[in-house]
């Protein structure tokens, strides 16, 4: 029997906002616990929540981004949930009226393209923390109540782990480019939500479905639906049955293990939320929304290809996020070479980067000092490798390369009446290596070339030195 | 008609504990009270469109401006045991997450 797999995906993205969903206290990440709350979070008596417009505006920002319909009269409903870190006995979130539907991504596996439909995204607030200890209490965090969220409900087109992978990194780069969140997996910005169900090929109706929890990267999405994935098939091929359970995934082992089986529906008793009147979304609104966004990664990699040159592989790696993309974009206009601009960012910038667990806006590095050191290779003003000394100056501090090269004097030599006598001096004091390469030695140029450069601190041009040897050695 | 079942889905929902008297006269009384409430049935409302809410306003919202927070003293008044800035709370049996 062959099976075909249909999986889920819930993805919470956290919208970078300044203040709560519905209460004006701030939104950050790693204050100290409960002092970024008010008594809205807390859910006192009395209080009376309120929207916050520019969350929602993010809202739509991601909707019009993944291509949704938006909910033109919308409301909030309650859904009501008993825990501690939630203080209110409800989550005020959108159950009737989501902020938009129908949206959809395309993604690409092994180089075939698909459009993931999303059925739906709303807009939330979050819950706050709780921290287990082994003294036979939990401890409450509020900090996070009330940040504001979208979850994307992805609709049931994703067929495999590999698909659920390129789905999420699709949806973060999207996301990114939009800058509504900062999508972080390791900081919780994006929080990813997993189900997955097999059926035998050719059957209507949908497999009994598995949710996964504790998903902390992209891997783990897809290893986790992988194990699932066979773990079902296997157990339907052995004559079982799947039952309804939640499932954790443990990173060691590669495993998905049992937490509890779900008895029945989720019993959230929804209901509209009274505190807070309807929102009507008007066409301007969307238009200012539509306004803001840039262009999309998927756009840019296209004109990357076709208008700049630059490989498909490369222009995927110049938009996996918006700030390279942008950078990229910014030392072009300076004047670079698209090519040279991009094996620069895609090669030494990066590699800096990754080395030194940084990001764009944490250098000094402006595109305008890259194109000008790009500038000074290209015209002959400095080598190759006395590039890679001006790159480790401009990326730790505000410098003008061409301005710094002259200071430290570190300008390529390049005329034949300073570098020929020079030559000419080390031929004289190297007999040796003349006799070998009349011999047929190659490697004796090698070695005099070494000579020059020692002589001239590297600032011989290493192709006029060349030239310069070849000449004066067939004279001798 | 409420069913004794139906407030005990309830109670469990809410994490509350009632004593089988308990449950029975709960029912009885909200039984009482949802009677009342359907008096709201005989009312006419042919032609009178679904609404969410009672107040006719829509589109209030705030700009997003961060406010002062409440002080944490205060906030932590209404609370009966904490550890540092923490609300302790008792041992959460693990239901939904980690």
């Amino acid at each position: 029997m062959n099976f075909e797999t249909t999986i889920g995906l819930e993805v919470h993205v956290e919208l970078k906002t300044q203040s709560k969903m519905f209460s004006p206290s701030p939104v950050s990440y790693g204050a100290e616990p409960n002092t970024e709350t008010n008594v809205i979070d807390w859910g006192f008596p009395g209080v009376l929540p309120s929207i916050n417009r520019g969350a929602y505006e993010l809202g739509l920002m991601v909707a019009l981004a993944l291509h949704a319909e938006i909910t033109p009269v919308t409301h909030f409903d309650r859904k009501n949930y008993f825990y501690p870190d939630n203080p209110k006995a409800y989550q005020i979130t959108q159950s009737e009226a989501p902020l938009a539907t129908n949206g959809w991504v395309e993604i690409e596996v092994d180089g075939h393209k698909k459009k993931i439909g999303i059925a739906e995204l709303h807009v939330e607030e979050d819950a706050g923390k709780n921290q287990h200890e082994d003294d036979g209490y939990s401890y409450v965090d509020l900090n996070r109540q009330g940040t504001p969220l979208v979850e994307i409900v992805s609709k049931p087109d994703i067929a495999t782990p590999e698909e659920a992978y390129a789905y999420l990194e699709t949806l973060r780069q999207i996301v990114q480019f939009t800058g509504a969140s900062d999508v972080k997996m390791e900081e919780g910005s994006m929080r990813v939500d997993s189900n997955l169900s097999v059926r035998p090929i050719g059957q209507q109706a949908f497999g009994t479905k598995t949710e996964i929890k504790n998903l902390n990267s992209f891997a783990h999405v897809r290893d986790g639906l992988t194990y699932e994935q066979n773990r079902q098939s296997a157990l339907l091929l052995s004559g079982g049955s799947v039952r309804p359970e939640t499932r954790r995934y443990d990173p060691n082992t590669k495993e998905t293990i049992l937490m509890r089986v779900k008895e029945g529906a989720d019993d959230y008793r929804y209901f509209p939320e009274p505190d807070l009147p309807p929102v009507t979304v008007s066409k301007e609104w969307i238009e200012t929304a539509q306004g803001r966004l840039p262009e999309m990664p998927a756009k840019r990699r296209e004109r990357y290809i076709n208008a700049m040159g630059i490989p498909e592989y490369d222009a995927g790696v110049l938009t996996a996020t918006k700030e390279m993309s942008d950078f990229f974009e910014a030392t072009v206009t300076a004047g670079a070479d698209p090519k040279q601009a991009s094996n620069w960012l895609m090669g030494e910038v990066s590699g800096y980067l990754n080395a030194n667990h940084l990001e764009l806006k944490d250098v000094a590095l402006t595109p305008v000092h890259l194109a000008g050191m790009i500038e000074l290779i290209d015209d002959g003003t400095i080598s190759s490798k006395i590039a890679k000394k001006v790159f480790q100056e401009i990326i730790k501090n505000d410098t003008d390369p061409a301005a710094w090269v002259k200071a430290k004097g570190l300008i390529q030599e390049s005329d034949p009446a300073v570098l020929t006598p020079i030559i000419d001096e080390i031929l004289d004091n190297n007999q040796q290596s003349i006799d070998d390469f009349h011999n047929g030695k190659d490697r004796a140029v090698g070695f005099l070339v070494g000579q020059i450069m020692k002589q001239t601190h590297g600032q011989a041009n290493p192709k006029v030195v060349n030239d310069i040897l070849l000449t004066e050695l067939n004279k001798r | 008609m409420i069913s004794k079942a139906d407030v005990a889905h309830v109670a469990e929902l809410a994490r509350l504990e009632f004593s089988d008297a308990e449950l029975d006269q709960f029912t009885a009384q909200l039984d009482e009270i949802l009677n009342m409430v359907d008096q709201l049935e005989s009312v006419d409302t042919t032609d009178v469109p679904v609404t969410t809410q009672s107040v006719h306003l829509e589109n209030i919202m705030r700009q997003d401006v961060a406010s002062t927070p409440t002080p944490l003293n205060e906030l932590m008044a209404n609370v009966p045991t904490s550890k540092g800035n923490l609300i302790q709370v008792p041992a959460i049996i693990d239901k939904e997450e980690d």
